[in-house]
């Protein structure tokens, strides 16, 4: 059952009444988030493509804005949006294309890649878990936290096996890929650090798919191999992040 | 008129479709091996694996998927935007620790990257098999 607007029509009665009638298909939801994106990249791109800027982060601001004014419910939004979010499982496969072309590369670079993947997913665990524990958070916080670096599904499901909250993962998971997208040139910019293969791939196994779409907009390169951290660090602590929690933090 | 079938409009066209049934098929796959083995990694996450391996296999399957695919991932921040909404409104409850959440947020992301990045240099370096930083 769609929830009608509340403001909306006091302001204007013929357009709140179109919009009434617009919010109870999936049209409005679908238009709304292409054209929040497309201003969102127009902001983007109008500053140069800085990490800063990131589109992710003014997309979602747009649309929350536009449905607190409005007054429609998630839910009616969402009717139209899972069109798009629907394509995140074939998107999240073609990954696999620029992976594929970095092949001679990774065979060559194995096992740095393992070094670099077991020593990101620890600390990606371990730190989150320990700073909230000095910080005084309670057990089940620390839980939602762990696995906040993995792919939100697999994170989702980590916390929700360790005693977490999976929604408060949700939010942990997606801030997190969003602060790692807007943070990590200016860190690796101080570090030093150059090479596009190892940026992408920190980027990947920090802030999962958030960082691999900024890492993609970069360079294909950069892309792969954020791809590769990606999923990599999702394997990895669907099987650490239990492990490590229980055994040391418990 | 007749020779419109090898324009190159219905060619994309074409390739367009092939991509996404071949993207859907890996991703029905990869969702089919995590519910009968029931592991916790995500459907698209195994197709992308099982695609990767047909890939390094096929140099023309990568031909098919190729253009369709990449530009499928050039916005793939999109696809982040309906979940990553939903998520924001519901603002799930942390309860008077936010600062801890945020600082262990920020404090573990920042981490995780450099020790990341400076692992991995260091091994590149250690194999010297690309130069220093390549």
């Amino acid at each position: 059952m769609p929830e009608f607007p509340q403001f909306v029509p006091a302001l204007a009665p013929q357009f709140g009444r179109i919009w009434v009638y617009l919010a109870a298909s999936p049209l409005l939801g679908l238009t709304l988030t292409l054209c929040a994106y497309a201003v969102a990249h127009a902001i983007y791109a109008r500053c140069k493509f800085s990490p800063l800027a990131n589109p992710v982060a003014i997309a979602i601001a747009l649309i929350a804005a536009v449905l607190a004014m409005s007054g429609m419910s998630y839910h009616d939004y969402f009717a139209g949006a899972q069109f798009v979010h629907f394509l995140l499982g074939p998107a999240t496969v073609a990954i696999a294309i620029p992976l594929a072309r970095q092949l001679p590369r990774l065979r060559r670079w194995f096992v740095p890649l393992c070094c670099a993947l077991a020593a990101g997913s620890v600390t990606a665990i371990v730190s989150a878990v320990a700073i909230m524990k000095v910080l005084g958070g309670t057990a089940q916080l620390i839980a939602s936290a762990a696995p906040k670096s993995a792919t939100t599904p697999i994170a989702m499901a980590v916390s929700e096996k360790l005693g977490g909250l999976p929604s408060l993962t949700a939010v942990l998971v997606i801030s997190t890929g969003i602060f790692g997208a807007v943070s990590a040139r200016l860190l690796f910019n101080a570090m030093r650090i150059d090479s596009h293969a190892v940026r992408g791939f920190a980027l990947g196994v920090a802030s999962h798919g958030i960082g691999t779409a900024r890492a993609l907009q970069v360079s294909a390169e950069m892309g792969a191999f954020a791809g590769l951290g990606m999923g990599l660090n999702g394997i990895l602590t669907a099987v650490l992040a239990p492990w490590l929690v229980q055994h040391f933090f418990r | 008129m007749v020779a419109t079938h090898r324009s190159r409009p219905l060619t994309l066209y074409r390739t367009m479709l092939n991509t996404f049934a071949i993207l859907l098929l890996f991703q029905c796959l990869g969702e089919g091996i995590a519910f009968a083995f029931h592991l916790p990694i995500p459907g698209p996450v195994i197709g992308m694996l099982l695609l990767f391996a047909a890939l390094a296999k096929s140099p023309r399957l990568m031909a098919i998927v190729e253009e369709t695919g990449s530009a499928l991932l050039r916005h793939l921040s999109l696809l982040f935007v309906p979940a990553g909404v939903g998520i924001m409104a519901a603002g799930a409850s942390v309860s008077g620790h936010w600062l801890a959440v945020a600082l262990a947020l920020v404090g573990s992301t920042l981490l995780t990257l450099a020790v990341t990045a400076l692992v991995m240099r260091a091994a590149l370096a250690a194999t010297r098999q690309d130069g220093p930083d390549a």
